[in-house]
């Protein structure tokens, strides 16, 4: 099968859980995004039909809320807390030394697919400010000097540090 | 089975459970993220090593986030102590000590750990508790959120059994009586909310809590729900049984897996033991509750907003009236209140209104929550009786300012509320004080700053995220913020002048009048309050190009003092990610200004021996002597 049959059956999958009610477009999003990791154009087609809505409508809403994403991350998915208390440690300084370092703007992912960018609103962790996440995995009181060093493990592929560290991420 | 038997089944095993030593860790996310997975790892390794059964159980937060990883070692017979910032290097030491032997490792400990059995839990060395008053998270970090007997045993759905043998008139009555107001920002009266929703003749009704807590910097919510779930579900199914609803959501916002993984858990323990379900403890009563995870958007937490989301649509808000007591989720009458208000009425209902009235201030009874975070020593959450001063709030449970920095301003509310200044520091927080000062009680985030922290760039971090959260619905909010953002950008680079400022009232006025919901109507807040108390930082940043905190980063030059520079040193050449930092080894390093980014890594690197980095501000102030050649050939 190819990924994009394999993407289709998860999907089919996915529908066949839901009953056919409005009320269920967001579940469904959040499911499909799970799952891919992203929204995929034809997923929110076939999710249209299903929910008989009109494309327009499902990404308008889609649109709308901060969680769906329109194409596919980095292997390392990296967040950048921008609370209050992120902001006030420098949360800033910590984004431009991000997208120094990466070569990349936030919300953008690098062409060779490792890292990808984002900001956040806050990850509710506000003591360890200011604070990074990368592939889920929370780095506290960052500096933009201790960038490189957070970088580090996941350039080499090493990906020690990433190692499912599951429910590390807080809001994100 | 009849609530008295679920009872006395929760107490027999949690009595098993204290007649033996046991290990509580902190793990709510806030743990988590300090490394409370790694000692629960570490327990485990060191019992098996020394083939010792003790239980170790993964407990919420204490509210005491500053000293995450937080364990509390508990011994039948012996003190119970409670250990702060707890490594994995650190817990063979802890069973060794004390899990085994006597020694109580007093080195480590932050404390002893009293009250419990249906008390709140408390730390006597810790002056903080002095101040604090603990209703909702008198159970939080004591016990085990996933397991419903705990909760059970400690005098949990003690309420609800309570309420089922009173009418829904009554429970509202003491719900007046109480004067518990809506606990989400704006402090509505939550019996005249109920009263409605019970009046009303339309079926079915629905019971939602609001748990989208998206306010930046507070995370009070969080740490209920993962930390003590089952008292927001038992405020929710008395609340069903009050105006007549059997069904019940709570509206979770994604970002926040753990809490609902614990919800998840909650209601499905709650399910099995018939406390949910078609017949509560064995009533003519049934209630049900599913959980719906937001997507992220601020404006969910507006009410009308929300419910428009759990309905599948765009979350934007609508006029008012009707209310959701009348046309709600699906036209259908709706109780929504917020995750403490819900978990306040369990507690209401077991002790009497006039109990809860007892504590807090004319207008605004009870306790409130607060999260401090900042510039504070010890951040963390708070819960104390309204009206206790920002003072006690900041110095007493926060420990003062971190670093010996001078206070500047607290800002509660988040973006819908104000920055406070020095002189307010004395009055209390109540829901009509705070709103007196223009701020807002809002969902209890608190921030801490320093004379750091530049109040302009404040006030226009706060803007900035109203700009971005606003739903664009009303033309004001939606571009009337765009427009106090760009001047507020002007300020902070050095382009403002001072019309500006009156500009700026004249659109936060039009703001405020021009919105439909709470985001907008508030969302000038933090511009009027900082103008309010801080306007002499405004001024410097527009009259003299000044950033008096040295933030700004347009305002604000690094400079190498060459009296200090050790010359022999390069950390700073060799961190500067943009090669701006000239000197041989033996001369002084000089920043080359046109390429200074600005980043401060020179001043992190610089050692503190020599201490040699500073930033200036005007950009002007640097001596005209910043000439490389001249300074080093000296």
């Amino acid at each position: 099968m190819t990924a994009e049959e394999q993407a289709g059956q998860a999907l089919g999958e996915i529908l066949g859980r839901h009953k056919r009610d409005r009320k269920n477009l967001l579940p469904l999003l959040q499911e499909v995004q799970d799952m891919l990791g992203y929204l995929p154009g034809k997923a929110m087609q076939e999710i249209a039909d299903f929910l008989e809505m009109s494309d327009v409508e499902v990404w308008g809403v889609a649109t709308f809320y901060n969680q769906f994403r329109f194409a596919p991350l980095g292997k390392y998915h990296t967040v950048v807390c921008m609370g209050t208390a992120c902001h006030l440690a420098g949360g800033r300084l910590i984004l431009d030394a991000l997208e120094r370092e990466l070569g990349i703007k936030v919300g953008e992912t690098g062409k060779d697919g490792n890292f990808s960018l984002e900001r956040v609103a806050c990850i509710g962790c506000c003591m360890l400010a200011p604070v990074v996440v990368i592939k889920d995995k929370i780095h506290p009181k960052m500096t933009p000097f201790k960038v490189e060093e957070a970088l580090m493990p996941y350039r080499q592929g090493t990906e020690d540090a990433s190692s499912s560290k599951e429910d590390q991420k807080g809001k994100s | 089975m009849t609530f008295e038997e679920i009872s006395s089944k929760a107490k027999s095993e949690w009595e098993a459970l204290q007649k033996d030593v046991s290990v509580l860790i902190g793990t709510a996310t806030c743990g988590q993220a300090a490394g409370a997975l790694d000692v629960v790892e570490s327990f485990h390794q060191e019992l098996i090593r020394r083939g010792v059964e003790v239980p170790t159980i993964k407990v919420g937060c204490t509210g005491l986030c500053y000293a995450d990883p937080f364990v509390t070692i508990s011994k039948p017979g012996a003190l119970r102590v409670a250990y702060g910032n707890v490594t994995p290097d650190s817990v063979p030491r802890l069973v060794d000590g004390y899990v085994v032997g006597d020694d109580p490792c007093l080195e480590l400990a932050l404390g002893t750990v009293e009250g419990g059995d249906g008390e709140p839990i408390y730390v006597p060395e810790l002056p903080r508790f002095e101040r604090e008053r603990r209703l909702i998270l008198s159970r939080c970090g004591y016990i085990d959120p996933e397991n419903i007997n705990h909760y059970i045993a400690n005098g949990g759905y003690g309420g609800l059994g309570k309420a089922l043998r009173m009418s829904p008139e009554e429970i509202i009555g003491e719900l007046e009586k109480s004067g518990l107001r809506g606990r989400g920002g704006a402090g509505f009266p939550a019996h005249a909310k109920w009263e409605q929703c019970r009046a009303a003749k339309v079926k079915p009704k629905y019971v939602i809590c609001n748990a989208d807590e998206g306010d930046p910097g507070a995370f009070m919510d969080r740490v209920v729900l993962e930390s003590d779930p089952h008292q927001v579900i038992e405020g929710m199914i008395i609340a069903g049984y009050a105006i007549g609803a059997k069904h019940g959501y709570i509206y979770v916002r994604a970002e926040y897996p753990l809490a609902i993984e614990r919800i998840r858990v909650a209601l499905k323990q709650a399910n099995e033991l018939g406390i949910l379900g078609e017949s509560i403890v064995g009533s003519d009563f049934g209630f049900d509750i599913e959980i719906a995870a937001g997507a992220g958007a601020f404006v969910s937490g507006e009410a009308t907003a929300l419910v428009a989301a759990m309905e599948g649509r765009r979350s934007e808000p609508r006029p008012k009236p009707p209310h959701l007591a009348e046309a709600g989720l699906w036209d259908k009458p709706t109780l929504l209140n917020n995750v403490k208000t819900f978990a306040y009425v369990p507690v209401i209902v077991e002790r009497g209104g006039d109990w809860f009235a007892s504590i807090g201030t004319e207008g605004s009874k009870g306790t409130a929550m607060f999260t401090l975070a900042g510039k504070v020593v010890n951040s963390g959450l708070a819960e104390v009786p309204m009206g206790t001063t920002l003072r006690e709030l900041v110095y007493d449970i926060g420990g003062g300012i971190a670093n010996d920095r001078q206070f500047k301003a607290v800002q509660i509310g988040g973006p819908s509320g104000g920055c406070l200044s020095q002189e307010l520091l004395d009055i209390p927080i109540d829901y009509d004080s705070l709103k007196q000062a223009g701020s807002m009680m809002g969902s209890g985030g608190m921030i801490v700053m320093d004379e750091n922290d530049c109040m302009v760039d404040a006030a226009r971090f706060f803007l900035d995220f109203s700009t971005k959260e606003s739903c664009g619905k009303c033309t004001m909010c939606r571009l009337g913020t765009v427009q106090m953002l760009s001047i507020l950008e002007d300020i902070t680079a050095g382009r403002g002048k001072i019309e500006d400022l009156d500009a700026l009232l004249i659109l936060a006025e039009d703001v405020k009048i021009g919105s439909l919901c709470g985001l907008g109507r508030t969302a000038p807040n933090p511009v009027l309050t900082t103008l309010r108390y801080f306007k002499d930082e405004y001024e410097a940043h527009i009259l003299e190009k000044r950033c008096p905190a040295r933030v700004c980063p347009e305002l604000t030059v690094y400079y190498i003092l060459p009296e200090k520079c050790d010359r022999g040193c390069e950390h700073c050449v060799l961190t500067c990610p943009t090669e701006a930092i000239k000197g041989e080894k033996g001369e002084v390093k000089i920043i080359d200004q046109e390429k200074c980014s600005k980043c401060g890594t020179c001043l992190e690197v610089c050692p503190p021996e020599y201490n040699a980095v500073v930033k200036l501000s005007p950009v002007n102030s640097l001596p005209s002597s910043e000439l490389p050649a001249k300074e080093t050939q000296k």
